[in-house]
């Protein structure tokens, strides 16, 4: 429902619009999306140009005579950056699907089902909604290495499924109460079991899985601050840590810290160029609700 | 709705994954956390139970006191620049990308790239842009004919925190702009259109009508902002490491929870007094989300729409 009012058409009016205010709200916009781009566009040029280059000219593209790729060669030598971009996705992919798998089981209890302890339920798994579980981080450690965890992938996974489930089971018991009770009577009517019956309307909540994918990909995708607690080694490092100790060792290297940095952004950037319409009202959506 | 004596099985088996995983990871760890803030070693050796003594150490002894305020203020001043500068110009860029223009998807998903990109990346591309030895910064403000007020902005103890905060602003601002667009979007457009009829000028129709209708998502933002900003760790981490120089000028609760829970230079790390931190922080926010629940939203409920 808030997916179709946010991409309702709108009627064009008889607002009049005096050609100035229009182009001012265009040079305020265009002036913003300048400020927005300029540095990474920045960064990116210049990684693909010598170091006297970068120094000399840093605004112009990089030419036949300025074109290097020092930088990159740097980088594949001192870093994995192949294994840190594995580990990032085998963590996201991981602990998106685990939210909206448990969340979107738990939300069909909690939407459908009347029993004792349903809004004190509720209540408990929102507190999260507000209270950071980085807060908890001395515990956590101590726990991840009373299990053995510290420095697995399965940390940061368990660690970020528990901090994405709070917002994903409001979001989609929110979602799942406004399906049709029809489709569920029926098919229990001819007998399928309650499992079948969650089986059979998940697909209906997809808008929603969408808008809690959307909320939940960044902060994980992007977290610095357990991938540098809790798997800081060399075999399970993210892009993010990863990024961040090479930029470290290798401070005054201009050439190897652009590419590093450019090279950290292709997986975000080639997501949001396919996915930004989505993104965007997934978050809009979530936003509503 | 069925009533049901016996707690049936299969509520169990669809609440049991999500229930367990929180209650293990997030709300586990943050009780033991703070019980292990309430001890520390105690004389005749071992570790005990010293009840809220790390907080008073941490609030007024004369080692962690000036520490801890000093985060604590830098971290005021993060969260109002956020609210001066980032939520006002989200909304201002909300309402010009709500106005009817060409090209409003376009814009509005340029603007967004920042929020996309890592802290990582936004920390260090500012560092290199504001960096003296590149350059940039004062070649841009010489073309204004400005040159003369370039400073290394994030090397000067006067500075560096203003210029961490309004980067931070800069990555971040897509996300409040997209929650008070998704607001905006929501208003009728009929609304809109009678303001105008009754000769309502742009800016008339903005305070006396679209204003008023955003108040629950400003309200939500602000207290999105406060959480994220007490809880923030990752950009001062990136650019300016956890001593988060120039002489602790940008170090704010989670650098210094970092640095108390891990060490740092000469100085082990204390899971006691890190805890204790982290204690501070979450009374803090909690303050803060419940003002919001308590004062704001019910404030709010009455011009719902």
């Amino acid at each position: 429902m808030a997916l179709a009012t946010a991409t309702r058409p709108r009627i064009v009016g008889e607002r009049k619009w005096t050609w100035w205010r229009g182009a001012l709200v265009h040079g305020a916009l265009l002036a913003y999306s300048a400020l927005a781009i300029f540095p990474v566009l920045l960064v990116v040029v210049n990684s693909f140009k010598a170091r006297r280059a970068i120094f000399a000219d840093p605004y112009s593209l990089p030419t036949a005579e300025t074109f290097d790729l020092v930088g990159y060669r740097t980088l594949a030598q001192h870093a994995n950056f192949p294994l840190y971009f594995l580990n990032s996705l085998i963590v996201t992919v991981g602990s998106l699907f685990l939210i909206l798998l448990v969340s979107s089981m738990a939300a069909h209890a909690l939407a459908e089902y009347q029993f004792r302890g349903n809004t004190l339920l509720s209540l408990y798994l929102a507190i999260g909604i507000m209270v950071p579980i980085r807060l908890g981080t001395v515990g956590l450690l101590e726990l991840m290495s009373k299990l053995k965890l510290v420095d697995t992938l399965w940390a940061l996974i368990l660690v970020y499924t528990a901090q994405g489930i709070p917002l994903a089971v409001f979001v989609l018991t929110q979602h799942m109460r406004q399906l049709p009770r029809e489709l569920k009577d029926a098919a229990r009517i001819d007998g399928a079991s309650e499992y079948h019956v969650f089986r059979l309307i998940l697909p209906l909540a997809r808008p929603a899985l969408g808008t809690v994918a959307a909320i939940s990909l960044l902060p994980i995708w992007n977290d610095l601050w357990f991938a540098l607690i809790l798997a800081p080694s060399e075999r399970t490092k993210t892009v993010i840590l990863g990024t961040q100790v090479f930029l470290g060792q290798f401070v005054n290297d201009w050439n190897a810290v652009l590419a590093a940095l450019s090279l950290s952004i292709v997986p975000a950037v080639v997501l949001y160029v396919i996915f930004s319409r989505q993104l965007i009202r997934g978050l809009m959506a979530g936003s509503i609700k | 709705m069925k009533r049901v004596r016996k707690f049936p099985t299969h509520i169990a088996v669809f609440l049991a994954p999500a229930v367990l995983i929180y209650t293990v990871f997030m709300i586990y760890p943050m009780l033991s956390s703070l019980w292990l803030s309430l001890l520390n070693r105690i004389p005749g050796g071992g570790t005990g139970f010293v009840g809220l003594q790390n907080y008073v150490t941490l609030l007024t002894s004369e080692h962690w006191a000036p520490r801890f305020w000093n985060a604590f203020r830098n971290n005021v001043v993060f969260f109002v620049i956020h609210m001066l500068v980032q939520n006002p110009v989200a909304l201002a860029l909300a309402v010009m990308l709500n106005s009817r223009i060409r090209a409003a998807a376009v814009y509005r998903t340029i603007i967004f790239t920042p929020a996309v990109l890592s802290v990582v990346l936004a920390g260090f591309a500012w560092r290199m842009v504001l960096n003296p030895v590149w350059g940039i910064s004062y070649t841009i403000l010489d073309f204004f004919g400005l040159g003369d007020l370039d400073r290394p902005w994030l090397g000067l103890e006067e500075t560096a925190l203003v210029t961490l905060s309004l980067i931070s602003v800069w990555q971040n601002v897509g996300i409040p702009m997209v929650l008070f667009l998704a607001a905006l979007v929501r208003i009728p457009d009929e609304l809109l259109e009678a303001a105008r009829v009754d000769g309502a000028n742009a800016w008339q129709v903005f305070r006396h009508v679209q204003l008023p209708l955003i108040m629950p998502s400003l309200a939500i933002v602000a207290v999105l902002t406060f959480v994220g900003n007490f809880n923030a760790f990752d950009l001062i981490y990136a650019t300016q490491g956890s001593l988060a120089g120039p002489n602790f000028s940008t170090d704010i609760m989670g650098t210094f929870f970092f640095r108390t829970f891990f060490g740092f230079q000469l100085q082990p790390g204390d899971p006691h007094m890190g805890a204790a931190v982290a204690g501070m922080m979450f009374l803090i926010i909690l303050t803060g989300v419940l003002l919001y629940l308590f004062g704001w939203q019910r404030r709010m409920e009455r011009i719902e729409y």
